[in-house]
């Protein structure tokens, strides 16, 4: 896609353009670079000299148990945050679509938590279910079942998979949302006069018609579960108990930052962006579909 | 939205289950808020004698200006003054670099706009988290650990704002460029009194999306403020918590929590079409 009318000029364009490259430039391009350089260095422990390795980072990397946990925590967690946020999303949205008056109503109330940062969405639950005052784990405890996500793994990772997918449930609903009210009102009708009940209704023509909604959502949700969600993991369990929570970026940040090992953390990066690439590709792949549409 | 009035839509028995299906919802959503609400209107021994109460106590004004005044490590006011800066300036200064790049590359035929165009659309693909460690050392470097260029400037580096800007000018007609030009009105000036104008919506649509981004950041403010008077709210928060087994200030603490999500809050309700728009717009 290109202008039929442009203006003429050479110095001016590059004038424009010089403060976005600028910026780039040093604070993305630079360290992007710098990540994959230096993942193929091994630091001495005084930081004074770099031993080349090859790609042995990313072997070791690989032939590491505590790394390949992470992988598998991280598909866990991803799915999860996504099933759980866009299934309630989901359900919301079709009942909010049902209503003539007072959708706005809810909308309103239902877009909060967009506006929580994870962090803070951590801090919450994290109170709710604090070992010592939450309040669910008093009544938990009433009931006979003792919570302590401090010590259990499965309860550390339901909770941090709980704080995420809540903070995502309004970017779900709205997109659902507006999803469902594109579907023509007349094709819903003309399945409720041949007899079609609400489920059958919801199986066979809503559900495949918001397809592509929902599969842009679930890419969406993946990239979020994988990048955004450090907040709540690090406010609620720091990647515990035993890095049962160890997500592969928190594990970029434990490792770069806490266990001071640049190499690693450097070969995490990298392996991280050619899954944000892989996942940009999908997203992309999919957006070309729908302008065919 | 059009009025919408059919067979399929629910009345009466139906009406009050999708209201009630509804409201288990809104239950959901809000009790976690509300109980940090009712948190910061009690005292601290309230809290550290469960069950808490589930109505709100009477030291509302109390930890809210022990918060804000004292705070643990830096009062909460400092804090919110800091994620401001840092909101105000990741919105604003994003918007300005990609507009004026946005411009340059739909307006004007120069050496290396293709090039430029690819670059940045590569930068859509990589978070700030992905490249912590190197960036964080670039900061250090120039001396901008616990500042607020240090804060701002990494976060602004990436095109999504100028990939928008330049979808929106690709449909803006050619005539009006082609009677600027006719009037012999200069690039700039066609920029400013019609293009700006023209993208006033989108403008703003996407500082509501940015001024949350910004304000909600936590890894990047973490790193780089070790200075307490420089850390922002939203990553204030845990650093609140003491380390070891003393027992953690709750009433303040969630006292910040809900002042965190204040603002935000605000801007998303009280802006709410910019936001549904801006939140599609960013997606497209």
């Amino acid at each position: 896609m290109e202008k039929r009318v442009t203006f003429k000029g050479l110095w001016l364009p590059l004038l424009l353009v010089l403060p976005q490259i600028v910026i780039t430039a040093v604070f993305f391009f630079y360290p992007a670079g710098q990540a994959i350089w230096q993942s193929l260095f091994i630091p001495d422990p005084f930081g004074l000299s770099m031993q080349y390795v090859g790609l042995g980072n990313f072997e070791y990397l690989l032939g590491n148990s505590y790394y390949r946990a992470s992988f598998v925590t991280t598909a866990v967690f991803s799915i999860l945050v996504t099933v759980v946020s866009m299934g309630i999303a989901l359900y919301l949205a079709v009942l909010a679509d049902r209503l003539i008056k007072g959708s706005g109503v809810y909308r309103t109330l239902l877009i909060w938590p967009y506006a929580v940062a994870p962090a803070v969405a951590g801090v919450l639950w994290l109170f709710m279910f604090n070992t010592r005052v939450g309040v669910v784990t008093w009544y938990l405890g009433v009931l006979g079942y003792d919570w302590n996500h401090v010590l259990n793994g499965e309860e550390a990772m339901g909770l941090v998979v709980v704080a995420s997918a809540w903070g995502r449930i309004s970017y779900n609903f709205l997109f659902f949302l507006a999803g469902l009210q594109s579907i023509p009102k007349s094709v819903i009708e003309a399945a409720a006069i041949d007899g079609a009940r609400f489920w059958t209704r919801f199986r066979t023509i809503v559900f495949p018609l918001l397809s592509p909604t929902t599969f842009f959502l679930l890419v969406v949700n993946i990239v979020y579960a994988f990048f955004e969600t450090f907040g709540v993991i690090h406010t609620i369990t720091s990647g515990g108990p035993q890095q049962s929570t160890t997500i592969l970026v928190y594990k970029v940040f434990s490792d770069g930052f806490v266990g001071q090992d640049l190499g690693s953390s450097a070969a995490q990066s990298v392996i991280l962006l050619v899954i944000v690439g892989l996942l940009t590709i999908v997203q992309f792949k999919y957006i070309e579909r729908r302008v065919h549409y | 939205m059009a009025e919408r009035t059919g067979m399929v839509e629910k009345r009466g028995a139906g009406l009050w289950l999708t209201h009630l299906g509804l409201c288990i919802g809104l239950l959901f959503i809000f009790f976690p808020i509300w109980l940090a609400f009712v948190a910061s209107t009690v005292s601290q021994p309230e809290i550290t004698q469960p069950p808490m109460p589930l109505l709100p106590g009477d030291q509302f004004f109390e930890n809210y200006r022990k918060a804000l005044l004292a705070g643990v490590n830096a009062p909460v006011a400092w804090m919110m003054l800091n994620s401001l800066f840092m909101a105000m300036g990741i919105a604003i200064g994003k918007i300005i670099i990609s507009l004026l790049s946005a411009f340059a590359i739909v307006y004007f035929r120069f050496p290396g706009r293709k090039t430029f165009f690819w670059l940045i659309f590569l930068t859509l693909m990589l978070p700030v988290e992905v490249r912590i460690v190197p960036t964080y050392e670039v900061v250090a470097s120039f001396g901008m650990l616990n500042s607020y260029s240090g804060l701002i400037f990494p976060l602004i580096a990436s095109a999504t704002a100028t990939f928008l800007f330049r979808q929106f000018f690709m449909t803006v007609p050619d005539e009006l460029a082609e009677a600027a030009r006719v009037d012999g009105a200069g690039p700039m000036r066609f920029f400013r009194d019609i293009l700006l104008p023209m993208s006033r919506t989108n403008i703003a649509a996407l500082f509501v999306i940015l001024f949350i981004y910004g304000w909600n950041q936590y890894l990047w403010p973490l790193l780089i403020t070790t200075d307490p008077s420089m850390n922002t709210i939203v990553m204030g928060i845990k650093q609140m918590f003491p380390s070891g087994d003393d027992i953690a200030d709750w009433p303040v603490i969630m006292a910040t929590s809900i002042l965190a999500m204040i603002p935000p809050v605000i801007v998303v309700v009280g802006m709410q079409r910019l936001f549904i728009r801006g939140l599609v717009d960013s997606e497209k």
